[in-house]
């Protein structure tokens, strides 16, 4: 994995220097708040309900165990001992006081890890598929190029100002695990007559107008990406809009102009671009990519893994979801849950990051992944380990069997810490998760997303069960949404109807849950497809029929 | 002749610049971190003239607002869900409660088998 060079080292410690001042400034009151906003800002410091929030990129998702012991002892040390992971692989502490986090900053840094342009109206964390580098499906490594457009995006003068935030998820996979198409650019790997490229795709994005991206190039060679990506960001710095908020993400700069105008003014860019680079971001690429070299995998005797398989039927049904097939037959990739039944969608204590880095360190390479569904991965576990780290696990709180399952809920923090939130969401899911526990096994695959406002940072539009909660004249109410979809068949779900008070919302998804099972041609049609062959009405009638219309509001 | 249309009492509350947490105004001028000791202003003149005054301290708080409030029996109590969880902190983590739940909190989101137990259903 990448380890920071005297040149980001140094970077960092002076952007850091230059925070410590700019926060020393704000407190003996010679900058006000409006000049300190977007210092703040550009450096992850949020101000939300109850106290300062500070928001750590884990980039493309990936962590050492060294860097999740740092974000253990800046839990412990300056926070309440926990951290929340979010749907877009960055990790938030929500209690750090304005004084303390120069000091986390610089502990950061010490194991790799930064926070510069997880807000502002920049270039985000880049994301990337979680599975990435150990997935069986996957043509190649995305997170090389994750790591080159870092570097590449970190601190780049002309993108400091752009209309809006803007956010990159790249896939090594024909599975899409990163929900490409829900990003400003979606990059998915794709070869060509064995040359390696990148199918491109703009204009996703969720919110208040939620897009599906749409491919601007189908094939574009890996030797042109960052000439490519840089003439889309010009393309879109020049003609976004920065006169109203909610129209200047790049989504409505495609959308307005229409895809074929924008591609026009991205090849008329393009050229220049191309002709600037000398070539030298693919020396830096080629440096990169020596780092992420696989680890040296170690047999797995799988024999182990059955026998214990054959003998714990609580091993096994944690192995029948949480495991995913490796591209080594002989091993594992393991995705621990942060969704114990009744627990906060996300939330890790620093305890469990330890115990997390410890079985990374005893069992997986040292190497561990955060998802943007809010779960911790163990990428490569060698088969035989698996029972022995399920052990560890267990007395963590952290082997919840559900990966997948309805209580596997992205949701996003909500009213109980957002200021933008105009409803609670967290415990939402909470008391989902805790209904359907019992029967989640035998409902199957499904993707429950809860977002607390029509930003969507739960991704609601693109859950099988979307679940959006709103401000109507001071009550919450929850609207659902079905059908959507957030894999290479992305889809944005549909609106059912009237949205239900707090007090209903629960029951409303109960009785989805049993028109589905009523409704399925058998255990294996998935709750998704049941609904994409029958539609919207059989569920429709389930919310509103018999009386229930009532709960509507 | 008409009336004034009435004056929803307010309270002016803001984030503690230092620790970001929330504070409101009380009679005597000082930041609290207990919303039953702030001021309930019940005059639309005296608020702005309050506002304005909490917005010459910027280098104690950021974002200073009035927000509606109503008179509860030991001093001012939220009117809407948002201020109550302000009030009393993220109601999915009681131990980081700063008060018990506020007045205008919003029940728990029940579970299925929670609402058959209180007839919900």
């Amino acid at each position: 994995m990448y380890q920071y060079n005297d040149f980001d080292r140094a970077f960092l410690a002076e952007r850091t220097a230059q925070f410590r001042a700019q926060v020393a400034r704000r407190l003996d009151g010679s900058l006000t708040e409006e000049e300190f906003r977007p210092l703040r800002l550009m450096n992850g410091v949020y101000l939300q309900l109850h106290a300062y929030m500070f928001r750590v990129a884990i980039p493309y998702g990936t962590l050492r165990s060294e860097q999740m012991r740092g974000l253990a002892y800046v839990a412990e040390k300056w926070d309440r001992g926990y951290g929340h992971f979010t749907t877009r692989q960055n990790i938030q502490f929500n209690w750090p006081k304005l004084v303390d986090i120069p000091d986390m900053m610089d502990h950061l840094e010490t194991v790799g890890i930064h926070a510069i342009q997880t807000s502002g109206n920049t270039i985000r964390n880049v994301t990337a598929d979680h599975f990435a580098g150990a997935a069986a499906d996957e043509i190649a490594d995305p997170r090389p190029i994750a790591e080159l457009l870092r570097q590449w995006s970190t601190d780049h003068g002309e993108f400091q100002f752009l209309p809006r935030k803007f956010k990159i998820g790249i896939t090594g996979s024909p599975n899409d695990r990163a929900v490409t198409r829900s990003h400003d650019i979606g990059l998915r790997m794709v070869e060509r007559d064995g040359e390696p490229g990148f199918e491109v795709m703009v204009g996703g994005g969720l919110g208040r107008t939620p897009l599906i991206g749409k491919t601007i190039r189908d094939f574009l060679p890996k030797a042109d990406l960052l000439p490519y990506i840089e003439a889309i960001l010009a393309a879109y710095n020049a003609a976004g809009r920065r006169d109203n908020k909610f129209k200047a993400r790049l989504k409505i700069t495609v959308l307005e102009n229409g895809l074929e105008a924008f591609r026009d003014a991205v090849e008329a860019e393009f050229p220049a671009r191309r002709a600037a680079f000398s070539g030298a971001d693919q020396q830096v690429l080629a440096a990169i990519e020596a780092q992420f070299a696989p680890p040296e995998f170690r047999g797995g005797d799988a024999a182990a893994y059955e026998a214990a398989r054959a003998a714990d039927p609580v091993f096994r049904a944690w192995a029948d979801t949480n495991l995913t097939a490796h591209r080594r037959a002989d091993h594992a990739i393991v995705t621990v849950s942060l969704k114990a039944h009744g627990a906060t969608p996300g939330d890790c204590s620093a305890t469990q990051m330890r115990a997390l880095a410890d079985l990374a360190d005893a069992h997986g390479y040292g190497e561990l992944r955060i998802s943007h569904e809010q779960n911790v991965v163990i990428p490569h576990v060698p088969r035989d380990a698996l029972p022995a780290l399920h052990a560890v696990l267990k007395e963590h709180g952290l082997a919840t069997a559900n990966i997948g399952l309805a209580s596997d809920i992205i949701a996003c923090p909500g009213m109980d810490y957002c200021t933008l939130a105009t409803a609670r969401s967290i415990p939402v899911a909470q008391a989902i998760a805790l209904t359907l526990e019992e029967r989640e096994a035998e409902v199957g695959p499904l993707k429950i997303k809860i977002s607390g406002c029509i930003n969507a940072c739960g991704h609601h539009h693109v859950g099988h069960i979307g679940i959006l909660g709103l401000d109507r004249a001071g009550v919450e109410n929850y609207q659902i949404t079905l059908g959507g979809d957030h894999t290479e068949r992305a889809a944005i779900g549909e609106r059912t109807g009237p949205g239900f008070p707090a007090d209903r919302i629960v029951p409303a998804v109960e009785r989805l849950i049993d028109a589905y099972l009523e409704l399925r041609e058998g255990a294996d049609e998935p709750f998704i497809d049941t609904y994409r062959r029958l539609g919207m009405a059989p569920f429709k009638a389930a919310l509103y029929d018999q009386g229930n219309v009532s709960d509507a509001a | 002749m008409s009336r004034r249309p009435s004056f929803t009492p307010k309270i002016v509350t803001a984030n503690h610049l230092g620790v970001g947490d929330v504070v409101y105004l009380s009679a005597s001028g000082e930041w609290v971190r207990d919303l039953s000791q702030a001021e309930l202003i019940e005059d639309e003149a005296h608020a702005q003239l309050r506002l304005l005054e909490a917005e010459a301290r910027l280098h104690e708080v950021v974002g200073p607002y009035l927000a509606d409030a109503a008179k509860g029996p030991t001093g001012p109590i939220p009117t809407h869900f948002r201020e109550a969880f302000r009030a009393s902190g993220p109601s999915n983590r009681p131990d980081h409660r700063r008060a018990p739940p506020a007045p205008a909190t919003p029940k728990p989101i029940m579970t299925h088998r929670e609402a058959e137990v209180e007839g919900a259903l």
